[in-house]
């Protein structure tokens, strides 16, 4: 097989407070910060916080697939694990949701390294394959286990509205403040593994595990780092979602569907660019929403007819997604 | 209630239920049918695994386009479904064909990532096509040619799956056949082996992996006939079938066909003792399980040379 050249182009660095980028970035940065007090629809911040929470999960995920190579087609494991954990510690023991978010990232980070360690022996297609049967095999115990509800789920008692209760009914757009809190964290932590030692040694194993093993990269264990950073962000999200919702199934929180959701966003966007997932999540979410309306219903999936079609289209055509097609775009 | 108090959890306790020997047989028999379809979906992936080293995310799909194939000329032909095998293969041949001229042809030396999302994407289209186009209604072929049970060793067992089982093996055998003892086969074998040296001995190997798409579609358009003649029929109905050809192919050893054959057979009866056995909701968690535990061990599967 040809030697495969990286499916993204390393994302270049944001060439810092230079010209159009960092326009651009102020733009963003405020118009993310008041976008609360201008739209006041709860369908609108409904809209917002989705396109968040979503781009959370494709950086996870693209820290993972997209930096180091690793395709994970179970990452949904993870978002029920910080979503079952959370409130399974909050009904059964009544712990803090704040406590439950990060027990179950601990909880991530620990199953992410246990699926990893065996599973990474596994190359390519192999690996996508091994991570659906793990993510079935998870899907399927939740179902059946009755601790965390079983396939009727859980449904989170309604608290006070506060900061400690992780509740906001009366003013929903905290939820958003902390969506977008998440969302920057997991960029940053994106951007400082994309510029530092780990980066590189990520995409050293995406280009040729095997150079990269010779040349002196612990291949296994920068595998295990970047699977642990997604897991952690993956179950983050996944905690928020519980909160926000306040109620949890494994259909909604385990499906093998969100874990292609979340790989599609990414890819679409870009793989293995910073901004690839945000820009993937800030087209298709909406998309989804308004193919929703206009075709009515969960039945028709016109949102998958065309999520489809463009991920084949982008995968045959512009392997960097769409932020690659703009870099195309602003060299000429 | 706080878990701590229970030593053993109740239902997992029941969870385990011993069957009686006719349960068994009845189960290893529907296993072991079942299995001979599972191998020829399964035979069609590890074919263009072999010759490319691509994995064909859409290939439930394509047994799903099978299926409803086998469904319409039902519906609108009045064509029993085991005799729309030949219009299901032909179809899905074309369907392969051109799969590869559009899709596959431009990725063959793309980064991993591009090859596992350009078929994905493709699956994802036509499953997503598939329910706008048919409604995700779960449909049956509501007289079929072939229909009750039949007595086998002292087990009931559904002549239709009997049926299809038994074509499914024949039409593997045919491609074995196929692969063995033609020029062609040998041709698709020889691209298969060594790409660069089929080239050199003149065999048009462009031409091969156009035809080993063909094929690997034609499997599960064939399958997906026989399928239809007892199994319902809706836009996600490739998800589960493709779910299990992959493990298969893993498992029988990726590129390897009459692995392919004993993992679809031990899949089948895997899947249909822990049902019994275990409990059904935890049939999958045992095939799944068992897959991993195989490939952990050895990751080239079975019967895999690498």
């Amino acid at each position: 097989m040809a030697t495969p050249a990286g499916m993204a182009q390393q994302g270049a660095a944001p060439r810092g407070g230079l010209g159009l980028g960092g326009v651009v970035l102020v733009v963003l940065a405020v118009a993310a910060l008041v976008f609360p007090a201008i739209f006041h629809l709860p369908y609108h911040r409904d809209l917002a916080i989705k396109i968040l929470l979503y781009a959370t999960l494709a950086q996870a995920w693209n820290i993972l697939a997209g930096y180091c190579g690793q395709v994970s087609l179970g990452h949904a494991v993870f978002f029920g694990t910080g979503a079952y954990t959370s409130s399974a510690l909050q009904m059964h023991f009544g712990v803090n949701p704040w406590i439950g978010l990060v027990a179950g990232a601990g909880i991530a980070v620990a199953l992410s390294q246990a699926i990893g360690y065996p599973c990474f022996r596994l190359r390519g297609h192999y690996f996508a394959i091994a991570t659906i049967a793990i993510g079935e095999i998870i899907h399927t115990l939740a179902i059946n286990w009755e601790f965390i509800g079983g396939a009727r789920g859980l449904t989170l008692p309604l608290k006070q509205d506060s900061l400690l209760t992780f509740q906001f009914h009366g003013t929903k757009f905290i939820y958003y403040y902390i969506a977008l809190a998440l969302t920057v964290c997991c960029f940053l932590v994106t951007w400082h593994i994309q510029r530092s030692r780990v980066g590189y040694y990520l995409r050293a194993i995406r280009e040729d595990t095997d150079a990269a093993q010779s040349v002196g990269i612990p291949v296994a264990r920068y595998k295990l780092i970047a699977m642990a950073t997604s897991a952690a962000f993956v179950s983050i999200g996944g905690s928020f979602y519980a909160q926000y919702v306040l109620y949890m199934d494994p259909d909604s929180v385990f499906p093998l569907s969100l874990s292609i959701m979340v790989c599609l966003l990414a890819v679409v966007g870009g793989v293995g660019t910073l901004w690839g997932p945000l820009v993937g999540a800030a087209l298709m979410i909406p998309l989804s929403e308004f193919t929703r309306i206009q075709f009515g219903g969960t039945g028709s999936g016109v949102d998958l007819i065309i999520y489809g079609a463009l991920l084949t289209i982008i995968a045959v055509f512009q392997p960097t997604g769409l932020v690659g097609l703009v870099k195309r775009w602003r060299r000429r | 209630m706080g878990p701590a108090e229970r030593g053993s959890h109740p239902r997992f306790a029941s969870m385990f239920t011993v069957p009686t020997a006719d349960v068994v047989l009845q189960g290893i028999i529907s296993g072991l049918l079942m299995g001979c379809i599972y191998a020829l979906i399964a035979a069609g992936l590890s074919l263009i695994f072999g010759l490319m080293e691509i994995v064909n995310f859409a290939h439930g799909e394509f047994l799903m386009l099978g299926m409803y194939t086998a469904f319409w000329s039902y519906t609108l032909f009045g064509l029993d479904p085991l005799l729309s095998v030949p219009i299901c293969g032909g179809v899905l041949f074309v369907l392969g064909v051109l799969t590869h001229k559009g899709i596959i042809r431009r990725i063959l030396g793309a980064p991993m990532l591009a090859q596992i999302f350009a078929t994905f994407g493709l699956g994802i289209f036509l499953r997503a096509m598939a329910q706008f186009l048919w409604t995700p209604d779960f449909r049956q072929v509501s007289e079929p040619l072939v229909q009750g049970p039949v007595r086998l060793f002292g087990v009931s067992v559904g002549l239709p799956q009997l049926v299809a089982s038994l074509a499914s093996l024949l039409a593997f055998g045919l491609l074995i056949w196929f692969i063995a003892k033609t020029e062609t086969g040998a041709a698709l074998e020889a691209t298969a082996q060594d790409r660069q040296a089929a080239s050199l001995m003149g065999i048009n190997t462009e031409r091969m992996f156009t035809l080993g798409w063909g094929i690997s579609a034609a499997c599960v358009g064939v399958a997906g006939a026989f399928l239809a003649s007892f199994f319902y029929v809706f836009p996600y109905v490739g998800s589960l079938f493709a779910l299990l050809a992959y493990v298969i192919v893993a498992l029988g050893g990726f590129g390897s066909i009459p692995g392919s054959l004993v993992a679809g057979i031990l899949i089948g009866l895997i899947e249909v003792l822990a049902g019994l056995f275990i409990a059904p909701a935890f049939k999958y968690v045992a095939v799944f399980g068992i897959y991993l535990i195989v490939v952990l061990i050895r990751p080239q599967g079975l019967f895999g040379k690498f």
